[in-house]
């Protein structure tokens, strides 16, 4: 994880996570940050300015327009590498694993309960969703909800197509 | 109480339905839950009332056996926070209710145990006993023991501290509690504490068997099932996998993470202490059912309880002293080469252990064990124990993980496949004088339900299809089955109706760990989803949907 290295502002908000994410990160992030000369990813210092979570739009009045920042991080390697690293280092992964889901929905189906524009995922991941999404916005600065979202946007498109069918053990009874 | 009786043999003393008039039997009313997650409670019948507890909203139904079709007495609403959904590891399950002295005791998902009129519903107390915030949930069937009620937390996935506590059962005061790790006065381990195996002896062990302050976040949690034997004024639980699943990060032993206590029901100090699987490193998880048995081991009267163990083995410990007379596979197992009985402890297979990185294939059993919370019965006629149990392995790989707090501390990436043979259930009859299986059943999917043997000479089981089967005690031979709506993950109950004749009832709607897939309709591209039952579950989806219903069956009134 580069992105605490690249970007001062991040580093001021890992501080209020746990010291022992911080610890875990930091390490993680010298060692690939030596290791990759890759572009920086995009940087933003707010999330979305008006999303909506409703597909209904009463009188004829217009769904909210997508904010410009979203277009910078969607589809962006660089973005989505880190989110998919923020993934894991932040639990996600425990609750939603690599988007088939588990404590959390599946995150890989395309089918959302609260929006699939990236900066409607960015609102879910921010303010959490009510039956057992934490709120993340406390704890993670905008670039790095951008980046998860980016990730999390991901996922249906490079989901493979059909189920993987995992063989039973060759191991005779 | 869920298990029938203090012993817990979920044996019923029952005899009309039997191997020769079971085909005859016939739906005598059903009821809709209204939730479409797993439904793992056992209905209980008292003074012809019948309580059932829904999953998340754990809502509590009272039916009025009396009048026909079994109309809804009362219920009663908790409204858990919805957040506690969230940290909920596998399915948002709640495994029932227990009566005692008019009062009707249950557990929320947000960690409430709340005690009710069993009359007329109306709420008498409710104590909070955990945080969601911290991971805890509570999912466990509560026990009433000499004027407590015994519960336990849940959420070992979120590096929760375990624990068992006993509540007042008039007030819901918190008379004791005790923890799985930490200092002895913590773990209520005293001067009356003393265990079969040198190992399982010393002084704060749930501190020194652990890397600096790992306790406090090392799980241990009591989500299953607790005995207690009255002569001897103790009762009998285990606790949980430690935390977090990858072992690398928790050097030691880990106690008292897996293990089984004997502690004294009105002080809760511990006797004895018997850690089924030090340093756990396949989430081999403790709390499976103790069913307690008088038998004859080489001549001689023994005073013993069962325990088949996540780990693929059947314990039998003398309930007395702790020590293991005898732990044998009852399936496949290749992470454990034997129980050593001079130790207490595992012989590990040094190949199966786990790694940083490195993807361990093939550990039989898989995490979820030869056996999960599914309880298994015993019927003195037989003689026999009744298994309803799985047939899977796994690959497992450790990752890095960091605490952080109301997440998964899990730090490992599983997938999980059929076992040998390929059925990913089975249905084993076990003689544990001989330590031995005497006939088993082979089923498809995994078994997620709870077992049931009466006096008529039948044993009842559900399958994660949806049908309901009883079977031949003495032979295994399917003598009747009946598909209900959706697959079955319940524990199977008799009773004797207001019009004295008997009735068998299961709870039917999929869902816990194994059918979390289709309650959380997750996505079987995924296979390391829901701890890694994703991929080997990925056609569940297409045998069953998700629908709560209670059935209760009786033979036709002649
Ligand atoms: C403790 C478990 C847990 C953790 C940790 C967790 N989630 Fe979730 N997540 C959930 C649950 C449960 C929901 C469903 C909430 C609802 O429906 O109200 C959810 C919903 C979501 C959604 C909305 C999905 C949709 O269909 O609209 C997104 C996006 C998401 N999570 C991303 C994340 C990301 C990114 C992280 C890490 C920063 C994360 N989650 C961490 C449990 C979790």
């Amino acid at each position: 994880m580069s992105s605490p290295c690249r970007n001062p502002e991040r580093r001021v908000d890992t501080l209020r996570l746990p010291a022992i994410v911080l610890v875990t990160w930091l390490a993680i992030g010298a060692n690939e940050a030596s290791a990759q000369h890759a572009p920086p990813a995009p940087d933003a210092d707010r999330g979305p300015n008006a999303v909506s979570v409703s597909g209904l739009f009463p009188g004829g009045s217009a769904p909210p327009p997508p904010d410009p920042i979203g277009q910078r991080f969607e589809g962006n390697k660089e973005a989505i590498a880190d989110g998919k690293e923020l993934f894991g280092q932040m639990n996600c992964s425990g609750c939603h694993f690599n988007g088939g889901g588990g404590m959390g929905p599946a995150l890989m189906s395309g089918h959302w309960r609260y929006g699939g524009q990236i900066d409607q995922i960015y609102s879910s991941i921010a303010q959490g969703r009510p039956n057992g999404m934490p709120s993340w916005q406390g704890s993670l600065v905008p670039s790095m909800i951008w980046e998860l979202a980016a990730y999390v946007k991901s996922l249906p498109e490079t989901a493979p197509a059909s189920p993987t069918v995992v063989p039973g053990t060759d191991i005779k009874p | 109480m869920p298990s029938k009786n203090y012993a817990a043999t979920r044996y019923s003393a029952m005899d009309e339905i039997n191997g020769a008039n079971v085909k005859n039997l016939q739906v005598a009313f059903t009821f809709s839950t209204g939730v479409n997650h797993g439904q793992e409670a056992a209905p209980i019948v008292v003074n012809n009332t019948m309580y059932i507890v829904t999953p998340y909203p754990n809502i509590v139904f009272a039916l009025d056996l009396a009048k026909p079709g079994a109309p809804m007495k009362w219920s009663y609403q908790p409204r858990p926070a919805t957040a506690s959904q969230g940290v909920a590891c596998c399915d948002v399950v709640n495994r029932g209710a227990a009566y005692s002295d008019g009062k009707v005791f249950f557990n929320t998902l947000d960690d409430n145990t709340i005690a009710l009129d069993a009359e007329t519903g109306k709420e008498l107390w409710k104590t909070k006993l955990g945080d969601i915030n911290t991971g805890e949930t509570i999912t466990m069937a509560p026990l009433v023991v000499k004027g407590k009620v015994l519960v336990g937390d849940s959420g070992g996935e979120l590096g929760v501290r375990g624990w068992l506590t006993a509540l007042d059962v008039n007030t819901g005061k918190i008379v004791w509690r005790a923890y799985a790790t930490g200092p002895d006065k913590d773990v209520l381990i005293g001067p009356g504490f003393h265990s079969f195996y040198p190992s399982d002896n010393g002084t704060d062990l749930g501190v020194k068997t652990w890397p600096t302050d790992a306790w406090k976040t090392g799980g241990g949690t009591m989500w299953g099932w607790i005995a207690y034997d009255p002569d001897l004024n103790l009762i009998y639980s285990g606790t949980a996998n430690p935390g977090p699943w990858n072992q690398e990060q928790r050097p030691g032993d880990n106690k008292w993470t897996t293990t089984l206590f004997a502690r004294d029901p009105d002080t809760g100090a511990a006797k004895w202490a018997l850690q089924y699987n030090p340093h756990d490193e396949h989430d081999y998880d403790g709390i499976n059912e103790q069913i307690l048995v008088d038998m004859t081991v080489d001549g001689k009267p023994r005073k013993v309880l069962l325990h088949p163990d996540r780990n693929g083995h059947l314990y039998v410990v003398d309930r007395e002293s702790g020590e293991i007379v005898s732990a044998k596979p009852y399936g496949y197992v290749n992470s454990i080469l034997q129980i050593d009985l001079k130790t207490g402890r595992p012989v590990m297979n040094p190949d199966k252990l786990t790694k940083l990185g490195t993807v361990v294939r093939d550990i039989c059993p898989t995490a979820s064990g030869l056996k999960d919370w599914n309880p298994s019965a015993f019927s003195p006629v037989t003689g026999l124990m009744y298994i309803p149990h799985e047939n899977l392995c796994m690959d497992w790989k450790n990752v890095q993980v960091s605490y952080i707090a109301g997440t998964p501390f899990v730090g490992a990436e599983v997938v999980t496949k059929a076992g040998p043979g390929g059925n990913r259930g089975q249905f084993t009859a076990w003689d544990p004088v001989e330590g031995k299986a005497v006939w088993t059943i082979k089923e498809d999917l995994p078994l997620w339900s709870g077992a049931m043997a009466t006096a008529g000479g039948l044993v009842f089981y559900g399958t994660m299809d949806g049908w309901f089967k009883a079977v031949d005690a003495k032979t295994g031979e399917l003598k009747w089955q009946f598909k209900t709506g959706s697959g079955i993950i319940g524990q199977p109950v008799a009773y004797r109706g207001p019009d004295g004749h008997e009735y068998v009832a299961i709870l039917s709607g999929v869902g816990g760990w194994a059918g979390a897939i289709v309650s959380g309709d997750l996505d079987p591209r995924d296979p390391t989803g829901a701890l890694g039952f994703n991929g080997v579950m990925a056609d569940l989806k297409a045998k069953t949907a998700p629908g709560g219903t209670l059935y209760v069956f009786s033979l036709p009134k002649s």
